[in-house]
Formats: structure tokens, C-alpha cells, sequence
């Protein structure tokens, strides 16, 4: 297994990408910091950008990679190996290589700027973000043969988790305004990582306030201990779940 | 050595595979030939276990496939196309093989690298070989390491006379140290100097699997291309 690790380290640090996007966060999380004379507000700007940027780079990246690599996976599937293997290493190659880059990319900046319990909350969350959605990407390529349905259905999905699921979210609390929905919205949360990730960072930083009742709410919930372990296994379940049910599939794929 | 019993795929509405059953014991070199899509390299790939049959079972010494992994050791496959990551070097992929193989240098075959000139261009990338020079880095990795079985997937389309001649000369030799070689090919004129069996297959059905000595007698041909368009033509 650590053999075919290496082999799929080596290939993505040959294609420059993952570099590129780790200088791209470094930029942006240097410039912010320095833009802001509050290091606390710069964190607050980050976050928007990085919950936009790390999973859509995460997801094409991974996506396009499994595509690429069939050649590869063919050839190592007729070699002594478990399919279990292959497709494991693979996993751990590109979510290594993701937290990696986030790790270097924003987390150093983010250490270096505002080392607070904020910060590594920001820390945490951002590095399960990449991981989870390179095993959402995973599970899209491994359902879809077609490589353009395939890197389609991860921008759709991309789409859905940053722009649409919130939509939704909006517009059931708008039309049953006159129901008492707060708990039924902390349970929302945990079908979208993204806005998981966005909640318990913004309660971390005492801006919970602007969010209303509801964000009484959340704070309540997600500021006990037991919130906070709660949701970090539901993040937890979104990188395993999907895993999970790409490896299963997997298994079975004709090469 | 390696038995499909009663195995069967489908890909989507096409029947690739329709209960097919076929023995292959060691020593033996057997042709498998059928007009274009009657369901050889599928046959092949599910022995390899890279698709996965919908019934039946393949065992390979005894074992069934499907939930072991390691009797790939013991095969050397040559596909009809190979595919390697292109921005790799032949010497990288060779390598890496080596690597994923854990063998040992004592125990390699390097012969068809030395008689291919594969050494001189071993800092070629893959992307930039001619169908010709990846069809013998294929053959090259199916002999690397001595495998008991070979399976070789029109091994000489796309090489040149000369290379051609060099697969075949080390296929009869590892044939005479007897391995099971399993060879599909559309060019049966070349198969007659290798070949003890013949499996002929059409629309996923195995019509027959007779040794040559049979088939000759059968039809009174010497030549394996006529005898073949013999028994077609009778059917």
C-alpha cells in the first residue's frame, strides 16, 4: 500500500497543480492578513474564500486525476494487488497531497497570523474539507464512466454544497416562517459539510450574534462540548461514507 | 491450471460472455481466435479478474478468483493495448513494477528488454512511444517475471517482422519450459508453430476446444488458417 502511496505522490507532485494551488491559498491568506489590521476580522475573509476555493479545487482536481490515472488503475489491477489497495492508496495519495497543500497553502498563514482556538478550528475544518471532497470526487468518478458526466456531476455537486443548499435552506425557513424550525436546521447543517464547517468557526468567533435566534440556537448546540464532537463525527461520517461506497463500487467495476 | 466454469457477462444488453467453460492445464499453448467482439479479451480480462463475471467462477490452481488476488504473481499479461501512465519513463514504469512486485533482480527475465533495445531508450516517455514500441514494452513486463502462466493478447499486432520474430522465438521457449501460454491473435498463420490447442469462440460461445492434432485430422489440413476456414465454412 505505502508502495502505491508513493507512486501516486510522486505522479501529482509532477504535475504542477497542487504546487500552483498551494501558492495560490499562500497568496491569498499572506495578502488578507496583511489587508486587514485585525487579525481576527482577516480570518473572518479567509474563511469565505477558503470555503469556496478548497472544495471546488479538491473535487475538479480529484475528479480529473482518478479520470487520468485509468491507465494506471488498469495496469495495477492486473498486477498482484487488491483492488482495495489500489483504490485506498489512490484515496490517501490525493487527500494527503490536498490537506498537504491546504497545510502549507493556508495553515501556516493562519498559524503565523492568529494561532488562536479560532484558528485551528479554521485549521481542522479547512484540512477535513479537502479530505471529504476528495472522497465525494472519487465516488463521482467512480459512478460515472463518462469523463465529462463525471467531472459535470462534481461541479453540479459543488454547486449544491456552496450556492443551493443554502438556497433550499432559505426558502423553507421563509415559507414555514411561522413554525418553530431552529432545531430541524441544526439537524440541515449536517447534510452540507460546507455550512458545518462555516457554523462552527463563525460561533468560535463571537459573531454568532449577528445570526438571530437561530444562531442562539447553534450556539447553544455547537458551543457544548458535545456539539462540537457531534459535529466533527458528522464530518468525520462525510469523508467515510463516501469512501466507502466508491470503494464498494469499485470493487466491482469492469477495467 | 486455469478453469472457467460456466461463465457468463453482459455489458449492458451485449451477451460478451454467454456460459462459457474452458480447462487450461500447464504446458499447454492455446490459441483463442473468433471474429472480432466474440467475447476473447473479456474472457481474458476475467481470468485476470479485471472484469468482474455476472455468474459462474474462474479458479485459478484451485482457488477461486474472486476473492484471491495473489495468483496474479503467477501471471504475465500482455493486453491488446497497453496502457501506462504516459508521464512516466519506460525505465519509471519498469521499475515501478519491479517496486510493486517486490522481486528480486536474480529472479527477472530481462531477455526481451536486452533483444528489443528497449535499455537504449529507457528515458523515453510513454507518451511519446509508437504503437510498436509500447506493444513491446508490454511484452517486455508479461515476461519480466517468469510467470507460470502467460496470456498474451495479440501479442505481435503493431510489431515489426523482426520484433515479431523475437516474441515468437521466446514464447516456444518458455512454452518448452512448460508454462501455459494462452495467445489470442487474428493472424492464424503464425500461431502454426506455436500452438498445441485451439479454442475457437464466436458471440461469446466457445463452438469448440480441440488440439491441433485433432483438428488436422479432422479436416486433413496441415495449416491451421484452412483448417479454421474449414470448419467455418461447414458451419
Amino acid at each position: 500500500m505505502k508502495k502505491i502511496i508513493k507512486y501516486v505522490i510522486i505522479d501529482i507532485l509532477r504535475n504542477k497543480i497542487v504546487l500552483a494551488y498551494t501558492v495560490f491559498l499562500l497568496l491569498i491568506s499572506i495578502t488578507i492578513f496583511n489587508l486587514e489590521d485585525n487579525s481576527a476580522k482577516g480570518l473572518l475573509s479567509l474563511l469565505n474564500i477558503i470555503l469556496i476555493i478548497v472544495p471546488l479545487v479538491s473535487m475538479l482536481f480529484s475528479a480529473i486525476y482518478v479520470y487520468n490515472s485509468s491507465e494506471f488503475l488498469e495496469l495495477l489491477v492486473s498486477q498482484p494487488l487488491k483492488r482495495r489497495t489500489i483504490w485506498l492508496s489512490l484515496f490517501f495519495g490525493l487527500s494527503a497531497s490536498m490537506a498537504f497543500a491546504f497545510f502549507i497553502g493556508a495553515g501556516i498563514p493562519i498559524l503565523l497570523y492568529e494561532a488562536t482556538e479560532t484558528g485551528f478550528m479554521m485549521l481542522g475544518t479547512g484540512l477535513l474539507l479537502s479530505v471529504i471532497f476528495v472522497a465525494i470526487a472519487m465516488l463521482a468518478a467512480v459512478m460515472a464512466r463518462d469523463k465529462a458526466k463525471g467531472i459535470g456531476v462534481v461541479i453540479l455537486l459543488w454547486l449544491y454544497f456552496s450556492i443551493i443548499f443554502d438556497g433550499l435552506i432559505l426558502f423553507v425557513l421563509f415559507q414555514f416562517a411561522d413554525y418553530p424550525l431552529e432545531k430541524i436546521m441544526v439537524g440541515a447543517v449536517a447534510f452540507n459539510p460546507i455550512d458545518l464547517s462555516r457554523i462552527l468557526i463563525l460561533l468560535k468567533m463571537d459573531v454568532s450574534a449577528l445570526m438571530g435566534y437561530t444562531g442562539a440556537i447553534f450556539k447553544d448546540f455547537f458551543g457544548a462540548q458535545t456539539g462540537l464532537i457531534i459535529s466533527f463525527t458528522v464530518l468525520i461520517t462525510w469523508v467515510v461514507i463516501p469512501a466507502w461506497l466508491s470503494l464498494r463500487k469499485f470493487n466491482h467495476k469492469d477495467l | 491450471m486455469i478453469i472457467a466454469s460456466n461463465v457468463s457477462k453482459k455489458f449492458g444488453k451485449l451477451k460478451a460472455l454467454d456460459d462459457v467453460s474452458v480447462t487450461c492445464l500447464k504446458g499447454e499453448c492455446i490459441a483463442l481466435i473468433g471474429p472480432n467482439g466474440c467475447g476473447k479479451t473479456t474472457l481474458i480480462k476475467s481470468t485476470l479478474g479485471m472484469v468482474v463475471c455476472d455468474s459462474g467462477f474462474i479458479t485459478f490452481n484451485g482457488n477461486n478468483i474472486r476473492h484471491d488476488w495473489k495468483y496474479r504473481a503467477r501471471i504475465g499479461y500482455m493486453p491488446q493495448i497497453g496502457r501506462y501512465p504516459e508521464n512516466m519513463t519506460i525505465g519509471q514504469v519498469l521499475d515501478m513494477m519491479k517496486d510493486i512486485r517486490g522481486c528480486k533482480n536474480e529472479n527477472l527475465d530481462e531477455e526481451l528488454i536486452s533483444q528489443f533495445g528497449l535499455q537504449d531508450i529507457l528515458k523515453k516517455r510513454m507518451s511519446t512511444l509508437s504503437g510498436g514500441t509500447r506493444q513491446k514494452v508490454s511484452a517486455a513486463l508479461a515476461f519480466l517475471f517468469n510467470p507460470e502462466v502467460l496470456i498474451l493478447d495479440e501479442p505481435t499486432a503493431g510489431l515489426d517482422p523482426v520484433s515479431s520474430e523475437i516474441l515468437k522465438a521466446k514464447i516456444i521457449t518458455e512454452k518448452n519450459k512448460g508454462k501455459l501460454v494462452l495467445i489470442t491473435s487474428h493472424i492464424l498463420s503464425e500461431l502454426d508453430d506455436l500452438i498445441s490447442q485451439v479454442i475457437y469462440m464466436q458471440d461469446g460461445r466457445i463452438c469448440f476446444h480441440k488440439s491441433i492434432a485433432n483438428l488436422q485430422q479432422e479436416t486433413g489440413e496441415a495449416k491451421l488458417s484452412k483448417a479454421i476456414a474449414q470448419v467455418m465454412l461447414k458451419r
